[in-house]
């Protein structure tokens, strides 16, 4: 039991190390350090920038293929590059869900040509992709989508809404599901494309959260036409191809995942109560040795399954609870900071204590038990694919979709 | 990076996890439960027989040398069996206590009878209720003579000898506490067993009386070995829970997925999905913060103090949450004497405050990461 590199890994960290030390935007590591940076859609520009550079370097989308842009490395290598690349990883942000997602769908599923002419700009950032999946009346049910796409000659032409795009006002391209044939069971009438943004008939429209940030959008189709050449999978098979995106969707170990224990910490350590330092009272120390053991457990659960990748073998189940216990935490800990702080806890911003962190992330972590997975999707998840347990009951299951009632937004 | 097991230490798990199914099913645990034998001597035997017992003692001292990471698997499949043996008090506190600081004599004479099964040791440090505390300790040696009584000692009534934990001076430092090690069958000892949570494990009230003793370690150095004492077994008995805390979370799957109720499976229901999937959480949260006082035990790194407060504290709430709701799974049934819910919820129960109380041990991480934090 060591936390070594082998000979080979610490070889591929020093190399990778020198060319990041070597190329980085260190005028940007402030800025990219602070927790909730408001500056991120304004970096873009530089974003793309570093991601081109990173790419003319053979450092973009490591494990892909060469072909493709990448570097055909192995996991182990790309959890390695995450580490030294640091704080600059947050630059690939816009890029993630692209590089992340859309990227091995196309992979699975395009044509040769295709890959040939998408993925090598995806993998450099020049070309931005979004993930068009969630509806208004199908966010955890995926599947009960409604956005339609009908066959026209060598076309289809694509009606509906979609909803929680990350990145949609920035995007180039994106994967598209939709329903074709509503005769038929709901996961059996679904099928995937992918498209250009900017073809007639796309409307973004950016979503005013709860926290009054702007982060994810609504997006509209009207008539979009989308060559059948840009299908992927077959007609009806796009529930399954849906599984692989979304397969890849929580799939990142090795990059940590922000708890907010080190930032209560330090704020625990240097608050004044009446009878002195909050890190010295008892309640405040039993929170928070509880936090500090979650916090300690997810990094040495990474660690784990980073060990599987080093020594070649497909990491365990145990990653799989990183952004469930995460996303409670982060909720968790910014309403117990704000209790320390008694009255002054409701003021925000300038006008409140660390600068209002705390209070930002109560009013932003409701998103975070929800995107991506919610709270209960993942506790499904962790019961039927890792403990075995059988599946819920679908009372929708074998009936035609346009027979299945729905309600919601 | 390799931050798990080798393939050896895993292969020695797996030879555990086989004799202690054969040897030590719930049949085993009851009969020790049901007042039938104060522990299970064959199964001691057989322990020390395996090697299990001396496998981090030196082969100087009569053991196998292998260390503490092949102690950590199998302390894992300890507290998976519920083992009703004096393991944790004779090997984590009795034995570590020796190897950290006992003299040649003392390692010649106790550690190869440990290894051979010969010997039970254990650890006489509280003094009725509360956590450890040099000011708690008012059992007083003078002139290599003891007098006080230590309350609960586990397995104390069952042990050959004891580390006590003894006031030499009252100047309030820590180095007014000194370790003596005491032959249970002196001149003025008496032991008397003590009723507890978990009737498996033996708890006992020992008095002493003018009872010579030697001194263990330095001995202004008391309190110092035996922090380091109890750090070190955190970390083992971190593993029994995580055993613990597996088998209960696996007892709770299947019974989720055999029991029909509403027409169903009730691991069909969501209530019952997500708090399996909660107790996996907490178990693997558990496995993973031990995984990392192993390290840091087998090492001796500086880290242990700080890893070995968050496998216990882990642990702990791991064991005391999947037993708790391996009942909640099993409902009424649960609650039956007949099945063995029960006797992982006593198990965890018991440890949860064996080596001092969740609490202190979240005082110890805090104040353990302050330091660091400051230093």
């Amino acid at each position: 039991m060591n936390f070594d590199d082998t000979p080979q890994e610490a070889e591929f960290r020093a190399i990778a190390r020198k060319w990041i030390d070597a190329n980085a935007p260190k005028e940007l590591e402030a800025e990219l350090t602070k927790r909730a940076s408001e500056k991120r859609d304004a970096m873009l520009d530089v974003a793309k920038a570093w991601q081109k550079k990173k790419a003319d370097a053979g450092w973009a989308c490591l494990h892909w293929p060469k072909e493709y842009g990448g570097r055909g490395s192995s996991p182990i290598e790309r959890v390695i590059w995450q580490q030294e690349e640091g704080v600059y990883d947050k630059l690939a942000r816009p890029f993630a869900i692209g590089q992340g997602m859309c990227g091995p769908t196309v992979m699975a599923y395009a044509s040769e040509d295709q890959k040939r002419k998408y993925l090598p700009p995806l993998a450099s950032g020049e070309k931005v992709w979004c993930q068009l999946f969630s509806e208004p009346a199908g966010g955890s049910d995926v599947a009960g989508l409604r956005t339609r796409a009908e066959k026209d000659g060598d076309d289809w032409i694509v009606n509906g809404q979609k909803i929680w795009t990350s990145g949609a006002h920035y995007s180039d391209y994106g994967i598209l599901i939709t329903r074709t044939d509503p005769n038929v069971p709901k996961h059996k009438g679904l099928t995937m494309f992918f498209l250009d943004m900017k073809s007639e008939g796309v409307e973004v429209k950016p979503i005013k959260q709860a926290n009054g940030m702007q982060e994810f959008n609504e997006v509209f189709f009207t008539n979009v036409r989308i060559p059948d050449a840009q299908r992927l999978g077959a007609v009806g098979d796009g529930w399954n191809v849906s599984l692989t995106t979304l397969m890849n969707e929580r799939m990142s170990i090795g990059s940590r995942v922000a708890t907010g224990f080190p930032e209560l910490f330090e704020f625990c350590s240097n608050l004044m109560l009446e009878d002195g330092l909050a890190i010295d009272d008892p309640n405040v120390r039993s929170k928070l040795a509880s936090w500090a053991v979650k916090n300690s457990g997810l990094k040495y659960t990474s660690y784990r399954s980073i060990s599987a990748l080093s020594k070649g073998e497909r990491p365990g189940p145990e990653n799989s609870i990183g952004k469930l216990v995460s996303g409670m935490m982060m909720q968790d800990i910014a309403m117990f900071a704000a209790d320390l702080q008694g009255a002054s806890g409701a003021l925000v911003g300038a006008d409140a204590e660390a600068a209002g962190e705390f209070q930002a992330t109560i009013l932003g972590s409701p998103s975070m038990r929800i995107a991506g997975g919610t709270d209960e999707i993942l506790h499904n998840i962790i019961a039927e694919r890792v403990l075995g347990l059988p599946g819920d009951i679908r009372v929708d299951k074998d009936v035609p979709f346009n027979k299945v009632p729905t309600k919601g937004r | 990076m390799n931050f798990d097991f080798s393939d050896d230490q895993k292969q020695l798990r797996d030879e555990a996890r086989r004799f202690l199914t054969e040897k030590c099913p719930p049949k085993a645990v009851r009969a020790v439960i049901d007042g039938k034998a104060p522990y299970d001597r064959e199964l001691w035997k057989g322990l020390a027989d395996m090697g299990f017992l001396g496998v981090a003692i030196p082969e100087a001292f009569g053991g196998s040398g292998a260390g503490h990471l092949e102690l950590c698997v199998i302390a894992e499949e300890m507290g998976r069996a519920l083992a009703p043996v004096p393991f944790s008090s004779t090997v984590y506190l009795a034995a570590e206590a020796l190897l950290l600081a006992g003299s040649d004599a003392q390692k010649q004479k106790w550690l190869p009878a440990i290894a051979q099964g010969n010997a039970i040791g254990t650890l006489a440090l509280f003094e009725g209720s509360g956590n450890p505390s040099p000011k708690a300790i008012k059992l007083a040696a003078a002139n290599g003579v003891l007098n006080g009584t230590k309350k609960p000692v586990a397995d104390g009534a069952i042990a050959d000898f004891a580390i006590v934990a003894a006031r030499t001076g009252s100047t309030g430092r820590d180095s007014d506490i000194a370790l003596f090690l005491v032959d249970l069958t002196s001149e003025g000892v008496e032991a008397k067993a003590l009723t507890s949570i978990d009737p498996s494990r033996n708890q006992a009230e020992i008095s002493f009386k003018n009872v010579k003793a030697e001194p263990l370690g330095a001995a202004n150095e008391g309190w110092s070995i035996l922090s380091q004492v109890l750090d070190r077994a955190a970390v083992l008995i971190g593993f029994e829970q995580v055993g613990g805390s597996d088998r209960a979370l696996e007892m709770g799957r299947d019974y989720a997925l055999d029991r029909i109720a509403f027409g169903r499976q009730i691991g069909s229901f969501q209530a019952v999905k997500h708090m399996l999937a909660d107790m996996y959480v907490s178990a693997t949260l558990a496995r993973s913060n031990c995984y990392y006082g192993a390290w840091a035990l087998s090492t001796n790194a500086s880290e242990l103090p700080e890893a070995a407060a968050a496998a216990r504290i882990s642990a702990t709430q791991a064991f005391q949450h999947c037993s708790k709701n391996n009942i909640q799974v099993h409902g009424g049934m649960g609650f039956t004497w007949e099945f063995d819910c029960h006797l992982y919820y006593r198990r965890s129960n018991a440890v949860a405050v064996g080596l001092g109380s969740l609490s202190y041990w979240e005082d110890q991480l805090i104040e353990r990461m302050r330091q660091k934090n400051a230093a």
